[in-house]
């Protein structure tokens, strides 16, 4: 074993010199994508490809040839495998949703230290806002739910989805200062209580006001909500591009669900970029003091409420826009899609990756998404498959046609959330990537306690 | 038997009873008025003739008429957060910590005992049991729920808590959530697997569902019947009983007295030769033993659990708790019996004063409100010390 692991650190340290982060980084690439290429179904095959983003992180190499690779790699590699198995393009936009909504969490908690519980609330700010003006609901407003005539003209073009983005950044972030105020004093626990309450306000709001004027349609959610529109030409240039390898000529539906994930992809660079340049900047700094220590960070002369509404406000905004981006993706918005599992839920891929941590912070919502959707529905399967055939638990004696048609584990995303953030708290507080600060933190502990040993 | 009664320090048995009746009293009476003085006000406005329209009478005699029906359950109700807010209390006064998970373990006492009655209903025993042995069996289920309601906080205090004490503040907190979310899908899935169900029906038996009618009074063309079901009375007398059990624990006995020196400086009560560690298994487990009653008592009262019953309540007794200055026993029982009538009322007549735009749907966000507001205005609760500033 221990002569494995000395293999295992020779191999980690001499992959990292010369040549060989080039060629281990496009090996994998490769690999991935051919397996992804030859069994579009195998589950295997979907994670060699999308781990090949973390080897493109880690390994040392040139930073142009990292831009390359990873351009070439989320423009046109993982489209075109994309449209052979729409699924998987499903995977990795929920993955780039709740990525940036993790990056979002991740400023309020992880950076300035507040725990918010109710961050979903943000999300249907976004959400409700193009869900609103991008359907028909304003000429739906004097009818009670499910009473409209049909045929209703909609209120806005659908191309005006990139103003409303815009809008749902600024009403999210609008929401964070509003929610922010009144409960700057309290001290970490109330807060999380109380943000907790402000996040089922506005979902209960949501389920209820379709009544005296019917803004959200109530339980049933607005629906259908427009899409940006997509030229013909981007269409027909896909096809005449890629259509020889795809295999099957590409229609619009699959192609908007392109379209979308790229939009994320934006979306997702431009929050990465904001945020790695806030982390160091003064606000970055000053959020920093706060967490660690309040009463210093007043005694430094930092301005605590403006940092700290600072910190609502951005990380809101972060979620505003995916809310608008998703409620155009999905053509639906529904107050079931911003229950409180949601927030623990982003809440738990924080955790997992490690607070304040960038990397971290993408790679827990990559991990729990790709748990909640691949591993627990795969599990899912399994078992109905078990259910039908006459496989009996040999000691036992159980048959597994007995049991229970509830038990679906798909359904125990509860069960998931709550693990992670038990098991992380007891033996990794610091997330599977630690932030630099602290790690560096870290080491000083340690060197701290040889000194006493 | 004489020294026996002597050790029996009268006054904190009767303190406790005496401020949950001025309690009872106080918010019953102050919430009647402003609910009276708004109906008067707004009697001769279009809610006033709405409500004319509909039944026949005035909005003031309406509300008059409506009045102690509203204020019975929401004492019910109040004294079920109240018994839920005394784990919170108990729990934050001792270690300064929400335990987020006492929602769940309010669920696990009320599945418990829930499934005991079930099983025997299946078993033929509680159609033919006489109204006594109704009485001893729900009192058996209510002790089994108190049980293991019990144990489940001691273990997971040893398990989920303990080994985070003095990390910062947040980290045990996001243990707790994260404690809550694994036991809600832990009792769905021990349920899925046992039962293949979720949600499950307190049984029918004894006389608990019946009503004591005082009188009925006619309100326009319909007749409104004025009562008190049993089991709003054995919710009632389970509650006070706990609660005064409770307080003469933490105030008149030695283990109390060590409770609250813990609570007050944990370093200084072991260097007294209290160990600590038992100290704060044993809150748990009293703040278990409570939860597990009171979701016996909630499952009695509202007949349809589910796994995730114990997130709302949890959540208003936690209100309940905060309300009343967190950390103080008495401050819980207020805060408990003031929020459960504020939501009865508020779930009672705000249909009727917006003219059906905001009603009972507003019932659990009323609480957050509330919540919220004492937090701005009076953070450190209706009884509570300034300490909720303290960093």
């Amino acid at each position: 074993m221990a002569q494995l692991q000395l293999y295992f650190q020779k191999f980690l340290t001499n992959v990292q010199k010369g040549i060989w982060p080039y060629v281990a980084t496009l090996a994998h690439i490769l690999l991935g994508t051919l397996l992804v290429y030859i069994s579009p179904r195998s589950t295997f095959a979907f994670l060699t490809l999308v781990t090949s983003f973390f080897s493109l992180y880690y390994l040392k190499a040139n930073s142009r040839f990292k831009l390359i690779t990873g351009i070439a790699l989320a423009l046109i590699i993982i489209p075109i495998l994309g449209v052979r198995n729409i699924f998987y393009l499903e995977i990795i936009f929920q993955i780039s949703v709740f990525a940036a909504l993790a990056l979002g969490l991740n400023i309020i908690v992880g950076f300035a230290g507040l725990l918010v519980l109710g961050y979903v609330a943000f999300y249907a700010v976004g959400a409700y806002l193009w869900g609103f003006f991008g359907s028909q609901q304003y000429y739906v407003m004097p009818f009670a739910p499910g009473t409209q005539p049909a045929n209703l003209p909609f209120l806005l073009p659908g191309d005006t989805f990139y103003l409303f983005l815009m809008l749902a950044i600024i009403a999210a972030a609008l929401t964070g200062i509003l929610i922010g105020l009144p409960v700057m004093r309290l001290r970490g626990d109330y807060l999380a209580i109380v943000t907790l309450g402000f996040g089922e306000v506005i979902r209960v709001l949501a389920n209820n006001l379709d009544k005296p004027v019917n803004l959200t349609n109530g339980p049933q959610g607005i629906t259908p909500i427009q899409r940006p529109t997509l030229p013909g030409f981007v269409l027909d240039g896909f096809n005449g591009l890629f259509g020889g390898i795809v295999g099957h000529p590409v229609d619009q539906a699959s192609l908007y669900n392109v379209m979308f994930y790229i939009l994320a992809l934006i979306i997702i660079i431009v929050i990465v970029f904001v945020t790695k340049n806030l982390e160091d900047a003064k606000v970055g700094r000053a959020w920093a003091a706060i967490r660690e220590d309040e009463t210093a960070a007043v005694a430094m002369g930092i301005p605590i409420v403006k940092m700290k509404l600072m910190a609502f406000a951005i990380g809101a905004s972060f979620a505003g826009a995916m809310g608008a981006l998703v409620a155009a993706s999905r053509t639906f918005v529904s107050p079931e899609s911003f229950s409180f599992m949601q927030s623990i839920g982003v809440l738990s891929m924080v955790i997992l990756g490690g607070l304040g941590s960038i990397p971290g912070v993408i790679l827990g919502a990559a991990t729990v998404v790709i748990l909640n959707l691949q591993i627990l529905q795969g599990f899912s399967l399994y078992l109905s498959q078990l259910r039908q055939s006459d496989a009996v638990i040999p000691i036992i004696n159980f048959a597994w046609r007995n049991l229970s048609a509830q038990l679906d584990p798909a359904k125990y995303q509860r069960l998931l959330f709550g693990t992670i953030l038990v098991l992380m708290m007891i033996f990794r507080p610091d997330g599977l990537i630690p932030a630099a600060r602290r790690k560096r933190k870290l080491l000083l502990e340690e060197s701290e306690s040889e000194v006493e040993e | 038997m004489k020294r026996f009664f002597k050790s029996i320090n009268v006054r904190e048995l009767l303190l406790p009873l005496g401020q949950l009746i001025v309690f009872s009293l106080g918010s019953a009476v102050v919430l009647s008025a402003i609910v009276l003085i708004l109906a008067l006000a707004l009697d001769k406005t279009t809610v006033g003739l709405a409500v004319m329209e509909r039944f026949n009478a005035s909005l003031f005699t309406y509300t008059l008429i409506n009045l102690p029906q509203v204020l019975i359950d929401g004492l019910t109700i109040g004294f079920v957060y109240a018994a839920v807010a005394l784990g919170y209390t108990m729990v934050y006064g001792v270690l300064e910590f929400i335990n987020f998970a006492h929602s769940e373990i309010f669920a696990v006492g009320a599945f418990v005992g829930v499934e005991i009655l079930i099983a025997l209903e299946t078993a033929g025993v509680l159609s033919r049991v006489s109204l006594g042995m109704a009485f001893v069996i729900l009192i058996l289920a209510i002790l089994a729920g108190m049980v293991a309601a019990g144990a489940l906080a001691v273990t997971v205090e040893r398990v989920a808590y303990r080994p985070l004490r003095g990390a910062p503040r947040l980290v045990p907190l996001i243990s707790a959530i994260g404690v809550s979310f694994l036991l809600q899908d832990l009792i769905r899935l021990v349920e899925g697997l046992t039962t293949g169900q979720f949600n499950r029906i307190f049984p029918t038996f004894g006389n608990f569902d019946q009503r004591l009618v005082f009188g009925e009074v006619g309100l326009g063309a319909t007749t409104i019947t004025m009562g008190i079901s049993i089991k709003s009375i054995i919710v009632i007398v389970g509650a006070v009983l706990m609660l005064v059990a409770l307080n003469y624990l933490v105030n008149a006995t030695k283990v109390g007295k060590a409770i609250r020196a813990v609570a007050q400086d944990r370093p200084t009560a072991s260097l007294m030769g209290i160990n600590v560690n038992r100290i704060i298994s044993l809150t748990f487990l009293v703040g278990g033993l409570l939860g597990g009653a009171a979701g016996v008592l909630y499952a009695l009262k509202f007949t349809r659990i589910d796994p995730f019953v114990g997130f709302f309540p949890g959540l208003k007794a936690f209100t309940a708790a905060v309300m009343g200055g967190i950390g103080n026993l008495t401050g819980a029982l207020l805060g408990g019996i003031v929020l459960g009538m504020l939501e009865t009322f508020a779930g009672s007549y705000m249909g009727v004063f917006t003219m059906g735009v905001a009603g009972t749907e507003y019932k659990d966000i009323f609480a957050f409100t509330i919540l919220i507001l004492v937090l701005i205005f009076r953070p450190q609760g209706l009884m509570g010390e300034n300490v909720s500033q303290k960093a």
